[in-house]
């Protein structure tokens, strides 16, 4: 069995679908803003296993109001009784601490309350961790393009970079239009995306100086097109593979885990998509073809 | 490239073995110190405290200035240079000079031997002050490297008074280290609740005697509000001893009425001067400072000359433990602030392994029987490639001695899902080979050959990202780093070697008959 999709012919209308979610998104992640967690905006979290029944959510609400802790919000987290607290207070001074707030909180809800997990960012803290992780992504796409780079054209690490970029804009855009919360995790999702989408690419994209090189008379959109045939299957069955692992992830491996999942599935699914329909169509934008490889074998 | 050299193949299951047996070996109690080696359980799983501790030396700072005022105008006096206008702000020292001083001046400033005002820091080569002359007024502030120089003492001191407070609470393994400039970082395993440890943490511990006078005068005295009456006492500023000359204290109950007390002992030079200066003042009430707060005042009944006392107070047992405890490690030379505190209870870090392993398990099934279903023969190969993959991951984790974290196990379990991409590019390739080449095993070599390149540069690419994750990463990001960057390693070298030779197996029994891939 040989794939031939003509590709080719959809590149138009990928495209055209590819700028409108990017804009989107852009426009999503610009006025709606992103959720970010206690780890970049400050603050503190709480997570309650409450074992009474008799306890409902507005009863941990109520229990954590009257406490002056700013904008406090409750939500049902996972299993049954259980909750996460998150309030924008990032500094304690010495009357009032965490000690007093779980005290407080016994004292109104009972003392089957189990204090899970309890984090608290400073404003400090929470700026630094978000600029080391932009400088994080920005290091990795730069060291990664220089790869490519070295390995390729520069055309190549143009439509890979674009590539990139659409991947994680999207994905950033899914997560600003269904608030979910952007915290360290999810940069490490996004690099992990960053690192798929890339890895994908240069699949092809491999496929695509072989046949240049091969078939040094055809077109680059047909070479393209080939190559994308070539390779189709194996896009697949990876995309299907990681995939398994990650829904396995996100449905078993707790609620701690549940975003990072859900970002990683979103990036595979848009990483594989960018690169066939953004990464290979740039590289007929930029009108690549035998020429270009051949100047870098000249060069080497 | 099938052909494999029998030395090749013995060295490269050596290894294989080598290294996943630390895997096995994790779960085996063993005496061995060389095959003690485990994974360590990050504080999101084994349940734990972390708390990153601020030091702010600001104070420190200020200090430092107001010390330089008195050998500053010493030193300015002997060497006869007139000044006036004396200002002491927060950051400086301001004062004018006589034009023709100026020059004089700054001979004296940096003046390196015997200057004891303005000291040289031979480790940074340079001056602890610095100054600025304009219109004649003179600037002297501390210089960037004097300010470095208090700041790295006041973290490495600290450190210590740390490190002592908490093997004292007796917290099992805990883990204290300097993180940047101004920072120590504490890892506490096992602790469920840290607001004992913080409230210890967050206290100076300053002690000091002084006496109480009947003047009221400002100058030279202060006045303090006593804790247990309530009593307003005027107390001179003049230190008599502070809890440098402590080498023991224990929380112990009076004799007279069973209240909680701090037993104290002094040091050599300690007990002179308590001696003396009790002796001198019998009848006069000693006042006990502690971080600026007047705890008691009693009366000197009678000389005191063994170095032994006792503190009494509003306590119960456990505040007296407390004090004790902070009085024996020592006072920290400025508060300490938390700027972050991460806290898992040891029934969620139970939960998190057991969905982790969990989602691992189940993951790892269906990649498995994906695998099968879409390759037959060469699936099992693949499988065989994914479980030697999953154990020299483990193995090489273990002889690391890694931390594994929750978003760790994830790292884990996105390697299997994308380790079998490896295996999946070869046999596509292959399977293209097949159609063009008649010969099977140059069909397998050709298809091997072309696909490494790709796997290669495929795997650098997520390799490159991994590493700098894991540099710029921290905790339980760095933990997902580090699995992830293992993976890629163990999955390059699984597909390079374990799946070619077994490949290569199948290959040479059926040289001659059609293989379906």
């Amino acid at each position: 069995m040989k794939n031939n999709y003509n590709f080719e012919s959809k590149f138009k209308l990928a495209n055209l679908i590819s700028f409108f979610l990017v804009i989107g998104s852009l426009l999503l992640i610009i006025f709606k803003g992103l959720n970010f967690g206690i780890d970049f905006k400050g603050g503190t979290l709480i997570e309650l296993r409450i074992d009474s029944k008799n306890v409902r959510i507005s009863d941990v609400r109520s229990a954590f109001s009257n406490m002056n802790l700013g904008d406090v919000n409750v939500k049902e987290f996972g299993k049954e009784g259980d909750y996460l607290i998150k309030f924008e207070k990032k500094t304690f001074n010495k009357n009032e601490s965490i000690k007093t707030i779980k005290d407080n909180v016994i004292n109104k809800l009972g003392s089957e309350v189990n204090f899970r997990r309890v984090e608290s960012v400073g404003p400090k803290v929470s700026q630094e961790l978000l600029n080391s992780g932009m400088l994080a992504i920005s290091l990795a796409l730069g060291a990664m393009l220089f790869y490519i780079w070295v390995r390729f054209e520069w055309q190549f690490s143009l439509g890979s970079i674009l590539a990139i970029f659409h991947d994680v804009l999207i994905t950033m855009g899914l997560f600003s239009l269904l608030s979910l919360e952007i915290n360290l995790s999810i940069v490490a999702a996004v690099l992990t995306i960053v690192g798929y989408s890339m890895n994908d690419t240069v699949v092809i994209y491999d496929r695509i100086r072989e046949n240049l090189r091969k078939f040094s008379s055809l077109k680059i959109g047909e070479i393209s097109n080939t190559s994308i045939n070539e390779t189709l299957s194996r896009t697949i069955i990876t995309s299907v593979t990681t995939l398994l692992a990650l829904f396995s992830i996100f449905i078993l491996g707790g609620e701690i885990l549940r975003g990072f999942a859900l970002a990683m599935i979103i990036g595979v699914l848009v990483g594989t998509y960018s690169s066939i329909f953004v990464a290979s169509p740039i590289l007929k934008y930029l009108n690549v073809s035998f020429k270009t490889i051949e100047k870098e074998n000249e060069e080497a | 490239m099938l052909n494999f050299s029998k030395t090749k193949i013995i060295f490269i299951y050596l290894l294989f073995f080598f290294v996943s047996i630390f895997a096995i070996l994790n779960f085996i109690e063993t005496n061995s110190s060389f095959l003690k080696k485990k994974i360590n359980l990050g504080l999101d799983l084994q349940g734990g405290s972390y708390l990153l501790l601020e030091v702010d030396s600001s104070s420190l700072e200020k200090k430092a200035i107001q010390s330089k005022v008195l050998p500053l105008k010493k030193k300015l006096r002997e060497d006869s240079i007139k000044f006036d206008n004396f200002i002491i702000s927060e950051k400086s020292i301001k004062f004018n000079l006589k034009e023709e001083d100026i020059k004089k001046f700054e001979t004296v400033f940096n003046e390196k031997k015997g200057n004891n005002f303005n000291i040289f820091l031979d480790q940074y080569n340079a001056f602890e002050l610095e100054y600025k002359i304009l219109n004649s007024q003179v600037d002297v502030f501390l210089s960037r490297h004097g300010v470095i120089n208090i700041r790295s003492a006041a973290v490495n001191q600290s450190i210590e008074i740390v490190r002592r407070r908490i093997d004292e609470i007796g917290t099992r393994e805990p883990s204290i280290l300097k993180r940047g400039s101004n920072r120590i970082l504490v890892e506490l395993p096992g602790v469920k609740d840290p607001e004992r440890i913080k409230e210890l943490l967050g206290k100076t511990a300053e002690l000091n005697f002084r006496l109480v006078t009947n003047d009221q005068n400002e100058f030279g005295n202060e006045k303090f509000i006593l804790q247990v009456t309530q009593e307003e006492i005027s107390v001179s500023k003049r230190i008599i001893l502070s809890g440098e000359n402590l080498i023991d204290a224990q929380p112990r109950y009076d004799n007279f009425n069973n209240q909680p007390i701090v037993a104290f002992s002094l040091d050599r030079l300690g007990s002179q001067r308590f001696g003396q200066v009790t002796t001198k003042n019998i009848g006069k009430r000693i006042a006990i400072i502690l971080d600026g707060e007047a705890i008691s005042a009693p009366v000197i009944q009678d000389s005191i000359t063994g170095g032994n006392g006792t503190i009494s107070g509003n306590f119960t047992f456990q505040t007296a433990t407390d004090l004790a405890l902070l009085l024996r490690s020592g006072a920290l030379p400025t508060p300490l602030i938390v700027a972050e505190e991460r806290t898992v209870g040891p029934d969620l870090g139970k939960d998190s392994i057991k969905s982790g392993v969990i989602s691992l398990i189940v993951g790892f099934l269906l990649v498995i029987l994906f695998m099968i279903l879409k390759y037959r023969y060469f699936g099992i190969v693949a499988n065989i490639a994914l479980v030697s993959n999953l154990l020299m991951l483990i193995g090489v984790l273990t002889l690391m001695e890694a931390t594994l974290t929750l978003p760790g196990i994830a790292g884990i379990i996105l390697t299997v899902g994308m380790a079998v991409d490896a295996n999946v590019l070869i046999f596509e390739r292959i399977k293209e080979e097949l159609k063009e080449e008649a010969n099977n095993i140059q069909a397998f070599d050709l298809g091997f050959k072309k696909s490494i390149v790709t796997i290669l540069d495929a795997n650098i690419t997520t390799l490159i990202a991994s590493i700098i994750l894991f540099i710029f990463g921290t905790g339980p990001i760095k933990g997902f780093a580090v699995t992830l960057s293992v993976g890629l390693i163990t999955t390059l070298f699984s597909a390079y070697f374990i799946s070619r030779h077994l490949v290569s197996i199948i290959v040479f029994k059926n040289k001659e008959k059609k293989i379906l891939i």
